[in-house]
């Protein structure tokens, strides 16, 4: 016999999303803005915290889900969307995001995001980009510009066009398509707050700053600008992308399409399925 | 319970149907064991076809039994061949000596060198033309007839089966097929051909394949997610699950790769929803970072690997053992695992079940190693039951208080936060971690977790499902997996000759426990190790582990095709002449 018992849902502060962990970003990092974001999210949203996953790769930003109190796994490099999908998919009533950075996600992370797209599973994808590889000491990421030359690995430039995330997401299928920026604490912590909220993969692109291999991205505070009003309409969001400069802001495309969800069959037992192997 | 258990197969016999792919022969197989396994028989079917999905060449090959029937004989009573196109392609695989008949289309003219080199008796019959008299009716049904009436199987048998296969294709056609199996019976009268079987026992029997009975095993266990990707020979695992997992109230996911298919089913399991992958060897290659960071995480997970023959891509059609390495060692770091394997298609069932159960029970990923054989062959057997082994997580409970996901125990095992609980939540990581999951570098910290993820398998108790032990005697014969059907034939072929030989068959791969192993060993002076790989993953995996019988030998022989009986009888009998020094 179980026992029922009420618990009066806690009012939780933001705050009391954060963990007890000292985040190991650099000092003025730009992720620190989007931990605050999130847990002001979670807060607004009301979510307990056991009923939060965050799920993340390898990478500066994917140490994130170890700064909040919620269940978090940080897993291998490039696979933060697949893990979130089978948790998303086999436990829907939980509020999982997956959170990582711009090499994570676009490069060895590439094709789980165009299909992550495409399926379209319940839960938010936040990528904190900032052009580089961080945690190995400042090396181009599929979003770096290809005249930059900042890198030991590529002292040149890299040579190639820069991945273009929220064409990419569109181009797949996304049905939640935003571009945020981490100093821009209420903007964020509102298009979080819509992504969760959308039924369906949200994705937003967070311009995260690296103040140490990037110091020019200090500049963004100025740069950037509002550029996007949501459209469901896919001409309208592409025409949109044609004329971005990839520090514009605001939900993109928002255009919600059936969540993949496994197929109802007619329940069987155990032993029904063991008798279709009988012989008749 | 397992086929394992049940004595080798005393009166047999053996069939292949060939042709080129198409002309129905995997059809003409399927009809004959199912209506030997409804008149009470038992029976196994491989398939062998070349690299190709369509086209080509094709044979079924199968073994009819009055008892249970576990692997291919050495060689074959009758061979029926709808074409002669393809057929050198199965020189090396169907071994025929004077004792066998030959079965050809009377159209086809003579049979290739290697048949009429072996002494074969030949019997040229009107296949395609009998099937051109009953319009809407295929050489390869009239050879369903023929081999029907030489084994001595019932008519209605054949004639329901046929109904069920070609159901949906209008009752005339079962007419038109009803007098051309009398004809096709009407025509074997003048064949001499002793292929007779016993009457068999009638009782329940299951049909399935190995990949059927992984899937089945699985769903027992209590697998309810499953995430994968297509590759030959693990395929029909997850189109089965497809199926019946949402059944049971589970889902699959075809994902997009291996590493996502993996993951996925971490992030399930993660959710504490019990999750298994299935693939074959390339895809575990692309598995094994994902392995590690499911035995980092203690996350329980089942890997079923329907091996095939490697390396690359290999065979990816035909069978090999020679994915051990990869399955007890794949993964950077020390990252110890279970590693499973069944040796035979019943033990399937039981092994993927126990492999679910003990992933969860230890918190630990478990690789199931199958194959191709076992995968794909199709059998009939007595159903295997269902065991007590049920996905058992040691949960935290709801607001717990100073919760330690990774804290030590007696047992090695820790409690496991899930999400949707209060007061457990905690982040997951593959870093080096301390007992509350805090990422953290220091040795000490890097020590206890290795300790207690390696102590947590080694102390577990298995029980006697650890290996199968059968016979006694001073000569003994260890081997694992699908191998062992072929060995326990060998086996009885060289107790009937007055030898006593201990068989050991291990399931359980890894944790090995050489404490165990010497047990069994006991009394034995001489050893042969027997596996179907060409650079002995198994006898040196032993070696490296366990202390063997000075008087050791390996019998490791690559595929593709099956060890047989006869080849490893062979190698039994030049071991027991021997000097052991």
């Amino acid at each position: 016999m179980s026992k029922e018992h009420h618990v009066k849902p806690r009012a939780l502060a933001h705050k009391d999303y954060k963990s007890s962990y000292k985040p190991v970003w650099c000092a003025g990092c730009g992720d620190f803005g989007v931990l605050n974001a999130l847990t002001k999210s979670l807060a607004a949203l009301e979510i307990p915290t056991e009923q939060v996953a965050l799920i993340s790769g390898i990478g500066c930003s994917s140490r994130l889900p170890a700064y909040t109190r919620a269940y978090g796994f940080h897993g291998v490099h490039g696979r933060a969307l697949p893990v979130a999908a089978g948790l998303a998919i086999s436990r829907p009533e939980l509020t999982v995001i997956a959170v990582g950075g711009d090499g994570d996600g676009f490069s060895i992370g590439g094709n789980h995001f165009i299909h992550a797209c495409r399926r379209n599973a319940n839960f938010s994808y936040l990528v904190m980009d900032n052009a580089v590889y961080g945690m190995t000491k400042g090396q181009a990421s599929p979003t770096t510009e290809s005249d930059w030359t900042g890198s030991k690995l590529a002292p040149q430039g890299t040579h190639q066009p820069p991945f273009q995330p929220l064409e990419m997401a569109l181009a797949a299928g996304a049905p939640f398509i935003a571009r945020a920026f981490s100093n821009a604490p209420n903007e964020l912590a509102q298009i979080i707050r819509e992504a969760i909220e959308f039924p369906g993969f949200a994705f937003v692109q967070i311009l995260s700053p690296c103040v140490t291999f990037r110091p020019e991205q200090l500049n963004w505070k100025k740069q950037v600008h509002e550029a996007f009003t949501p459209t469901a309409d896919k001409r309208e969001a592409y025409l949109k992308l044609l004329d971005d400069d990839g520090i514009g802001t605001g939900i993109l495309y928002r255009a919600p399409r059936p969540c993949f969800q496994p197929d109802n069959s007619v329940p069987q037992s155990l032993e029904a399925i063991a008798a279709s192997f009988e012989v008749e | 319970m397992n086929e394992a258990k049940e004595k080798p197969p005393d009166d047999s016999f053996s069939l292949a149907l060939i042709g080129s792919g198409g002309a129905g022969v995997m059809t003409a197989g399927q009809i004959l064991l199912d209506a030997a396994a409804e008149a009470g028989y038992f029976g196994l079917m491989t398939r062998s076809t070349g690299p190709q999905i369509r086209g080509g060449e094709a044979a079924a090959v199968l073994r009819l039994g009055v008892t249970p029937v576990g692997c291919p004989d050495d060689r074959i009573d009758l061979l029926v061949a709808l074409d002669w196109g393809k057929a050198e392609y199965f020189s090396d695989e169907l071994a025929l000596d004077a004792d066998s008949v030959v079965i050809a289309d009377s159209a086809e003219g003579e049979p290739p060198v290697w048949v009429t080199d072996s002494g074969a008796r030949h019997y040229a019959v009107r296949l395609s033309e009998l099937a051109r008299e009953h319009s809407g009716l295929r050489a390869n049904i009239i050879a369903v007839g023929i081999v029907g009436a030489l084994v001595g199987l019932d008519f209605e048998c054949m004639k329901n089966t046929i109904k069920r296969r070609l159901t949906g294709k209008g009752s005339l056609l079962l007419n038109v097929i009803q007098t051309g199996l009398l004809a096709s019976i009407s025509e074997t009268e003048s064949l001499q051909c002793a292929c007779r079987l016993a009457p068999p026992q009638p009782q329940p029997r299951w049909l399935l394949t190995g990949n059927e009975a992984v899937g089945m095993g699985a769903l027992r266990g209590g697998v309810r997610f499953c995430a994968a990707y297509p590759i030959t020979p693990s395929t029909e695992i997850q189109e089965w699950l497809a199926r019946r997992l949402p059944e049971v109230g589970g889902c699959l996911v075809q994902a997009e790769d291996e590493l996502a298919s993996i993951n996925m089913c971490i992030g399930a399991s993660f959710g504490g929803v019990p999750a298994m992958t299935a693939t074959s060897g390339p895809g575990l290659s692309l598995m094994v970072e994902a392995l590690g960071l499911a035995v980092a995480t203690e996350t329980p997970l089942v890997v079923v690997d329907v091996m095939r023959g490697g390396p690359s891509t290999g065979i990816p059609t035909k069978s090999e053992q020679a994915d051990l390495a990869i399955a007890v060692y794949g993964a950077h770091g020390d990252a110890p695992r279970l590693v499973l394997a069944p040796n035979g298609i019943s033990d399937c069932v039981t092994t993927t079940q126990w492999a679910v159960f003990l992933a969860e029970a230890l918190q630990c990923p478990a690789v199931v190693l199958s194959d191709q054989f076992l995968g794909q062959s199709r059998t009939a057997i007595n159903p295997p039951k269902d065991r007590e082994w049920h996905a058992e997580r040691r949960r935290a409970p709801a607001d717990i208080a100073d919760f330690q996901r990774f804290g030590d125990s007696s047992d090695g095992v820790s409690m496991m936060g899930i999400p949707g609980t209060p007061g457990s939540e905690y982040t997951a990581t593959g870093l080096s971690h301390k007992p509350s999951a805090r990422p953290s570098a220091m040795p000490a910290d890097h020590r206890l977790q290795l300790d207690k993820r390696r102590r947590k398998l080694e102390q577990f108790d298995y029980g006697d499902d650890w290996a199968d032990i059968e016979g006694d005697g001073s000569l003994g014969l260890l081997t694992w997996g699908s191998t062992t059907q072929a060995a326990r034939e060998a086996v009885a072929r060289v107790c009937a000759d007055g030898s006593a030989v201990r068989l050991v068959s291990l399931r359980l791969i890894a944790p090995l426990d050489p404490v165990r192993i010497a047990r069994v060993l006991e009394g034995i002076d001489r050893l042969l190790v027997v596996e179907q790989s060409h650079g002995a993953q198994f006898f040196r995996y032993l070696r490296a582990v366990c202390e063997l019988p000075p008087h050791t030998r390996s019998l490791a022989e690559p595929g593709p095709l099956p060890l047989r009986p006869g080849r490893i009888a062979a190698a039994l009998r030049v071991l027991e002449m021997e000097q052991v020094k």
